[in-house]
């Protein structure tokens, strides 16, 4: 293995990783809810009530509005993607669709679940995590 | 005031998000390219959002209610079923193919990405279509328990 030297930032995965945590912290020390992105977001399809539906919403509004708030203060990064339209329809339904079948994301169980050393989460992360890595190869390596 | 605040939350998270370059498709990839030139960058986030998680989630476990009293909502299942592990395939399936994951998703869309938004869109139907599966079955359950 290689470690790729000019794209690694170990500072800024770090203090990003802290806000992180102290953002899912807060959410469950404060309003009692576990911040999982796609269960946040899974509740709003499930007819929620008036008080269900408002913490939710207001949540998915915060990370939605976060790069207004960022671009206030200093230059948005850049993000590339590379995937085909085509391809990123069919990862947009796969990513959906599993992550409500699995009950949770990268957020949910990667890191609120591991957080609370819950043993489902542990297999959900390297389930999906393996299933990224193949993915990866397969596409970037064995049809590239 | 608990709805500001998850306003507020979800800020701080997609800020997290955005610091750490997490919600850059191309460095998704670049950890998940063990291959390649592998970026261990999405490990340190893990790291530093499990460290402070760590200690949220063990005062968060002591208590019946939320520090505005708010019964306390943590997972109570333990069962590693199938249904688990089929979900979480899928979705590194999809995280592996776009190197999208639902938080990420939301930044880009408010960063005012077209393919954000698209894949957006796919995911909110991924989500849907979950979710009216899952009503057919309970319709299905309920006419042959009756």
């Amino acid at each position: 293995m290689m470690i790729d030297w000019t794209h690694f930032t170990p500072i800024a995965a770090l203090v990003g990783g802290l806000l992180i945590g102290l953002s899912a912290t807060l959410l469950i020390l404060c309003n009692g809810r576990i911040a999982g992105i796609s269960g946040i977001i899974g509740g709003l399809l499930q007819r929620p009530n008036l008080s269900e539906a408002s913490w939710r919403i207001a949540f998915v509004l915060g990370l939605v509005l976060a790069p207004t708030l960022y671009g206030l203060f200093a230059v948005l990064p850049a993000s590339q993607i590379d995937a085909s339209w085509l391809v990123l329809v069919v990862a947009g339904l796969l990513v959906g669709y599993g992550t409500r079948l699995g009950t949770g994301c990268t957020s949910g169980h990667g890191v609120c679940g591991l957080s609370r050393l819950a043993p489902r989460s542990l297999v959900a992360t390297l389930t999906f995590m393996a299933a990224g890595f193949i993915t990866v190869y397969v596409v970037h390596h064995v049809f590239a | 005031m608990t709805t500001a605040l998850a306003f507020v939350f979800g800020m701080l998270f997609g800020l997290g998000l955005i610091v750490s370059g997490m919600s850059d498709p191309a460095k998704i990839i670049g950890f998940l390219d063990l291959a390649g030139p592998w970026d261990p960058s999405l490990m340190l986030v893990m790291v530093g959002a499990i460290a402070i998680g760590l200690v949220g989630f063990t005062l968060a476990k002591r208590r019946d209610r939320s520090l505005l009293g708010l019964p306390m909502q943590l997972p109570t299942s333990n069962q590693l079923d199938r249904r688990l592990v089929i979900g979480s395939l899928l979705f590194g399936l999809g995280w592996g193919l776009a190197g999208i994951c639902p938080g990420p998703a939301l930044v880009l869309l408010g960063a005012g990405s077209a393919k954000g938004v698209v894949f957006t869109l796919a995911m909110l139907a991924g989500m849907a279509l979950f979710e009216y599966q899952h009503h057919l079955r309970q319709i299905i359950t309920h006419t042959t328990d009756a």
